[in-house]
């Protein structure tokens, strides 16, 4: 049994349905992520969880309990929200000593509690300070302790991370892991930074228009991406659609206006329509000199039109003979200044058929 | 080439007409007033030569021990005190609902709602109050209402005019916009998201008033308050108006001192003892409320 359960859950607006009959079922102490573009659903959904909005249509379920009937101040369920949204007034042991006054908390017990909180977040020594004292990564930290400290079912993080620069996004990404594995708590996550929902959660639900696209773990979100929108939401990836002119021996083959014949294998997807896609994500597609790539499944001749070094990789944009643009990823892990090929260069590319993925329809 | 003029010069451009303004109008009057609260009353009314004929300095302290000595006077300050404190708290207690109801209403709704909370400054202050003469009147339909009722106890007939009542209810008629403008601008501001942390927190309404929106509008409160309290306390024209002769407050007695007694250096006396008094209340009340806020930050309230 899931611990919560969103069954058919719809949400409209006027004319606009944010929510389309969602379906999902997130278990106990998973990182479960939402992630879409921003219009998709994802927040409309978060804040139905929390309470602070009501769905059209369909049920949401705590522990086998309808929430319907509960307001948000009376759910198990506590918020992040995006702007932290810390009560200016109140320091930091205030703060996260509000949830447990509002829980009648013996006084007695608050003060260890808020401290046990800090220490969780790796605030110890902060509790005096206001939140206009705190840099943004701190103030991320109280309002995940001020969640936390009584310690909720789920937790729902509304992009927490949106307002921090890299470099502090990345620790703070390592840290929520951490510490959801130690509180154990159910982590709800909802971002639309396709990076960051990969390296946190244990599953993604993918949202496009309201609607849930895929769920799936990340690996298998990332490589076998069952609809168009997920293949190019996620990462970024060569999608090349035309009819499908073949299916055997598990390989469909798909022709491609502009490129050719491209062969993938099926791994299960059956082709059931008249046309087709074929996921290859850039750093599947290798890149040769002319007559020295070896005999594949799929083999192209071109020219590079373009490449953006960053580094640790070069991105290629190959245009095919028949006028195709195809993005190769090149790893820079060779030794000394890593240069293969230039603007106007010819260049053969090939992968096999199981780099590829079929996407049906 | 431009040559950037210095900045003390902007600064000065700036702040020195309020500057020259407020020395004028009100520094060196005040300076008046404290030399002329040391002053002999001069014998048709006005004060007396400063040098007398003898040619001795005329300096005194005579209105001070006066004030101190006669205990009417400091009967007519507290009860001026009282009815600007609870002008004040009506004021508030008036103006919270109403500023909390703008705030939140539609934006394009709330020009016309400040429009109509301002309304009454387009007609002149005494006609309003003499507006109450009329609604609180023996003839008018409120005293026949309230005396119709209070008959139907077997209770005597009570004149609404002429009393603290009427004083009251003015009062807080004209310094209710007084207090609904800071406390709107105050509460305009608030954060909607602190109010959903607070209840996605555990906070029930009430609590979300009590510890999320009404510390964060104590400014607005004091500034309406200051606002309020300020002018109430030292208020005339309302108590000679409306009240009955047991409502006369300090400021009738001020203004009775310059006007029909012509003692100006205890009316002087008076006036500055009332500004004192006022400065005083603003700066405890602001000292008190710097403490409330601090209590409630920290979780001991």
């Amino acid at each position: 049994m899931a611990l919560l359960e969103i069954q058919d859950v719809t949400r409209r607006f006027g004319d606009f349905t944010a929510v389309d009959k969602v379906s999902l079922s997130i278990r106990a102490g998973e990182f479960f992520t939402l992630l879409g573009p921003s219009g998709c659903g994802k927040t409309t959904l978060l804040r139905m969880i929390a309470g602070f909005d009501v769905p059209d249509g369909g049920a949401i379920l705590l522990d086998g309990e309808d929430l319907a009937q509960r307001p948000p101040e009376g759910r198990p369920v506590r918020t992040v929200f995006q702007s932290y949204a810390l009560f200016p007034h109140m320091t930091v042991q205030g703060n996260i000593a509000f949830p447990l006054k509002m829980a009648r908390t013996p006084a007695a017990d608050i003060p260890a509690k808020v401290e046990e909180a800090l220490a969780d977040v790796r605030l110890t020594g902060f509790g005096k300070r206001f939140p206009h004292e705190l840099s943004g990564g701190q103030r991320q930290r109280v309002a995940i302790a001020r969640a936390l400290v009584t310690h909720p079912t789920v937790l729902l993080l509304d992009e927490p991370l949106a307002a921090l620069d890299a470099k502090l996004r990345e620790e703070m990404q390592i840290e929520l892991i951490n510490l959801q594995k130690e509180v154990g708590i159910t982590f709800i996550y909802v971002t639309h930074d396709q990076t960051e929902a990969l390296a946190l959660s244990h599953r993604i639900a993918v949202m496009n228009k309201g609607r849930v696209e895929q769920i799936d773990e990340p690996d298998r979100l990332y490589g076998l991406p069952r609809t168009r929108f997920v293949a190019e939401f996620i990462g970024t990836c060569n999608l090349l659609t035309g009819p499908v002119t073949g299916s055997a021996d598990g390989v469909v083959t798909v022709d491609v206006p502009d490129l050719g014949p491209v062969r993938v294998s099926a791994q299960g997807a059956q082709a059931t329509r008249p046309e087709g896609a074929v996921a290859v994500r850039p750093e599947k597609v290798r890149l040769h000199a002319p007559g020295s790539a070896p005999a594949r499944d799929n083999h192209f001749t071109g020219a590079v039109t373009g490449f953006l070094y960053q580094g640790d990789v070069t991105v290629y944009m190959v245009r095919s003979e028949r006028g195709h643009t195809l993005e190769a990823l090149l790893a820079n892990s060779g030794s000394g200044l890593a240069k293969f090929f230039e603007v106007g260069d010819a260049v053969e590319l090939s992968w096999p058929a199981d780099a590829g993925h079929f996407i049906d329809g | 080439m431009h040559k950037r003029a210095p900045a003390w010069l902007g600064k000065w451009l700036v702040s020195g007409p309020p500057l020259l303004y407020l020395v004028v109008f009100f520094a060196v009057p005040s300076l008046i007033m404290v030399l002329a609260s040391f002053r002999t009353p001069g014998e048709f009314g006005g004060l007396a030569p400063l040098v007398d004929e003898s040619g001795a300095v005329d300096l005194t302290l005579d209105s001070y021990t006066r004030l101190l000595s006669e205990p009417l006077y400091a009967e007519i300050f507290v009860k001026s005190f009282w009815y600007a404190l609870v002008t004040t708290v009506v004021c508030l207690v008036l103006a919270y609902p109403l500023a909390t109801l703008i705030a939140k209403s539609e934006r394009r709704h709330r020009d016309l709602l400040l429009l109509l909370v301002i309304l009454p400054f387009w007609s002149n202050f005494l006609i309003r109050v003499y507006a109450w003469m009329i609604i609180l009147g023996p003839n008018a339909a409120l005293a026949r209402a309230v005396n119709g009722v209070l008959a139907l106890f077997g209770h005597e007939p009570v004149p609404l005019l002429f009393s603290a009542f009427a004083v009251l209810v003015c009062l807080v008629y004209v310094h209710l916009p007084f207090m609904v403008l800071p406390l709107y601008a105050n509460l305009e501001k608030h954060d909607q998201s602190l109010l959903d942390a607070a209840q996605d927190l555990g906070a029930s309404a009430w609590q979300r008033f009590w510890r999320i929106t009404f510390p964060l509008s104590l400014p607005g409160v004091y500034a309406g308050s200051a606002l309020v309290f300020i002018p109430a306390f030292g208020i005339f024209a309302i108590p000679d108006i409306l009240g009955g002769p047991d409502d006369s407050l300090i400021g009738n007695v001020i203004k009775q001192q310059f006007l029909e007694t012509r003692d100006w250096p205890f009316g002087s006396v008076l006036s500055l003892v009332l500004t004192v008094l006022a400065l005083a209340l603003a700066g405890l009340a602001a000292w008190i409320g710097q403490r409330g806020v601090g209590r409630l930050a920290s979780g001991d309230a």
